[in-house]
């Protein structure tokens, strides 16, 4: 199966009206299931209009509630997207899936803080997956996002990555060796964000048809050493750990926001460390992921 | 980006924060000016660069005399200022902060930065102000006191307090320590910054606290809602090829090997990086071109990362996804030929329209080698550098 959303799960797309949405919402619908599964578009100034066949309505809402979806991907530019994930909080989807790069850091801790007081406050939870992230794809199924749709197959294997391009590297390895993907998770690559690795590892953990994972970090932040730590304690499936940035300096943000050494903990090296420690195979070599993990089923 | 201290002074009085009384110089004639219009009998001569570890390289002087002043400025003015931070071969100081003198009694740290794990701001300070923070957290991580803040309610005085007492700040200064740690978070917040430090923050003989030093940086998402700030931007203190290559939406650092790359992707780029140093040589630079590389992002890429004289080779390294491999190819061919390029070129291709953009690569009649693989493209490139 699947982690977070198979063929039947539907979809409002945030932003669908502009020109990244219309593209990549157009590429997802021609994707396995993708006519099912993109049922609605949020614009105010457009509700009542039509795109690509998709209805589109004046806030996601009122979109939730014509469509029953319970998914919403965002496109929208980096100035209204934090308040486009709110939005989307405030409808009480399930998951919020935010493409957008560029999202002031600001916006985000405070979009993230006025989240987590909602569920504390015993309101329903809203996952957010990205920003700055390709999204997610369930091969065969569904793909919400950016990724090329042709490179995956249908099978047991997990990813999860905070780097678009690289997880296609590992998906086409997979795809190449004759290993399908369950699902693959961009996580996105900003400093703050929604799922993390440890969230993501616990889903795939638990799902009864993914077999092993690849997880893929990069400089910066705790996040894999956290997610590392739980695995080590928790996880019953076999993993391949790789982190880019090994020749990464010290203080200079590489591409992503959040790819950037802060301290001593965060480097490419200290990561690594920390995996291999808590069981993981890790590889300094990116072009020996999927070998290594086929190696171990 | 960053900006110069005198600039992150100049922030922090708007803000309300106290700060010695400073002025900015471009000469030494300016320098001896500006101390005589600040008066009193003791200055300080700053140098403004971007770098820290200033006043160890030699950058700050305590100057007694106007003549000292003048002698000082006209031996920081210029030099190349080497500290761990700039590197070996130095920063040239081009700016200089003359600023009246400090009766410090005792030197406190503070900062305001964004705390990944906890997706809040954390406010940091320590007793042990006036050193490398790095070495604090390390030789005495106890010495260091944080508060998590809430973006919705800000830092609350019990939290400001719980600092300023932690940190040892006398009683009778206490008042205004946690009114300056409450204004360095709005500061941050409405700045939109990624770091905010004062180090050291002094309290003087007459209990007065004042802000020494200011170190900022900010969040470059943000930058479009702060004309103020881009304002504070110094073109000097910023890689010229790296510059360059914002104006084309190129993301570029500037490294020190031999190998330059080219490569769709941040992480993609930094895994090619670390191949080629698996392989055993070192990349020449990170240089990721985005998802909608045009034929003209190319060559421009190319023509910054052949700027760099130490550059023996090319590896390009392109998962096309959105992108398709034939777009790049040709790219990759109009370039070569643009720029006459007389380095080896390895490009490895991958995804839509692989076998299209190989077959353009081959009738370019360039010496292109092609690789399968990111492993095999490196090995390639580091073999054809030998």
């Amino acid at each position: 199966m699947s982690i977070l959303i198979n063929k039947d799960t539907k979809v409002i797309t945030q932003g669908i009206t502009g020109k990244t949405g219309q593209f990549h919402t157009e590429k997802c619908q021609e994707y396995a299931n993708g006519k099912e599964c993109f049922v609605a578009g949020v614009n105010p100034k457009k509700a009542g209009e039509k795109i690509f066949d998709i209805p589109i309505y004046a806030s996601v809402k009122e979109a939730a509630a014509e469509t029953g979806a319970t998914v919403s991907v965002i496109y929208v530019p980096p100035a209204g997207a934090a308040a486009a994930i709110w939005e989307a909080v405030e409808a009480d989807l399930d998951l919020a899936i935010c493409i957008t790069e560029g999202i002031p850091v600001r916006d985000m801790l405070e979009v993230r803080n006025k989240m987590k007081k909602k569920v504390a406050a015993g309101g329903k939870e809203t996952l957010l997956l990205g920003p700055n992230c390709p999204g997610l794809i369930t091969p065969e199924e569904i793909k919400i996002g950016i990724m090329p749709g042709h490179i995956h197959r249908k099978g047991r294997i997990g990813v999860v990555s905070r780097s678009g391009t690289l997880t296609y590297e590992a998906v086409a390895q997979l795809t190449e060796i004759g290993l399908g993907q369950s699902s693959a998770v961009g996580i996105g690559g900003d400093p703050i964000n929604g799922l993390k690795h440890i969230d993501v590892m616990r889903m795939f953990n638990e799902d009864p048809d993914t077999d092993a994972v690849i997880m893929i970090g990069e400089i910066g932040g705790p996040d894999e050493a956290e997610a590392a730590q739980w695995c080590k304690a928790n996880m019953k499936k076999p993993i391949v750990g790789f982190i880019a940035g090994v020749t990464a300096p010290a203080g200079k943000r590489m591409g992503h926001a959040g790819a950037l050494i802060s301290g001593g903990a965060d480097t490419a090296d200290a990561k690594l460390a920390i995996m291999e420690e808590c069981g993981f195979t890790v590889t300094r070599n990116p072009s020996e992921m999927a070998k290594l993990l086929k190696a171990m089923l | 980006m960053k900006i110069h201290e005198y600039q992150g002074k100049e922030i922090l009085r708007k803000f309300g924060v106290t700060t010695p009384r400073g002025v900015p110089c471009f000469s030494v004639d300016e320098a001896v000016k500006a101390a005589e219009t600040l008066g009193g009998k003791v200055w300080v001569v700053k140098a403004q660069i971007h770098a820290g570890g200033r006043g160890k390289g030699g950058g700050v002087k305590v100057a007694k005399s106007l003549d000292e002043v003048r002698q000082y400025a006209g031996q920081i003015l210029g030099m190349q200022l080497v500290t761990h931070q700039t590197g070996p071969e130095g920063q040239k100081v081009r700016r200089l902060l003359i600023e009246e003198g400090a009766d410090i009694k005792k030197e406190y740290y503070v900062a305001a930065l964004t705390d990944r794990a906890t997706q809040k701001v954390a406010m940091m300070a320590s007793s042990e102000g006036g050193m490398d923070i790095e070495e604090v957290a390390h030789s005495t991580p106890e010495k260091i006191l944080k508060v998590f803040v809430d973006p919705a309610t800000g830092l609350t005085d019990e939290q400001a307090l719980y600092l300023s007492n932690g940190i040892g700040v006398p009683e009778g200064s206490t008042a205004q320590a946690v009114d300056t740690l409450k204004k360095l978070y709005t500061t941050y917040m409405e700045t939109d910054a990624s770091l905010a430090e004062i180090n050291p923050l002094i309290l003087e003989g007459n209990g007065t606290i004042k802000a020494l030093d200011a170190k900022f940086n900010f969040d470059s998402n943000a930058l479009y809602r702060h004309p103020e700030i881009v304002e504070f931007r110094d073109l000097d203190e910023e890689d010229a090829d790296e510059i360059e290559a914002s104006k084309f939406d190129l993301a570029y650092i500037s490294l020190d090997g031999n190998i330059g790359c080219l490569v769709n992707g941040a992480g993609l780029a930094m895994a090619t990086m670390d191949t080629i140093k698996l392989f055993g040589a070192e990349p020449a630079n990170f240089l990721d071109v985005g998802g909608g590389a045009t034929t003209e992002k190319v060559t421009e890429a190319f023509k910054i990362m052949l700027k760099n004289p130490k550059v023996k080779g090319i590896l390009v390294n392109i998962f096309g996804g959105i992108m398709r491999c034939d777009t790049i190819a040709t790219g990759v061919v109009t370039a070569a030929k643009e720029v006459h390029l007389s380095v080896p070129l390895v490009v490895r291709m991958k995804g839509t329209n692989e076998e299209i953009g190989k077959q353009i690569l081959r009738d370019s009649g360039l010496p292109i080698i092609a690789a399968d693989t990111m492993a095999e493209a490196a090995q390639k490139i580091v073999d054809a550098v030998k």
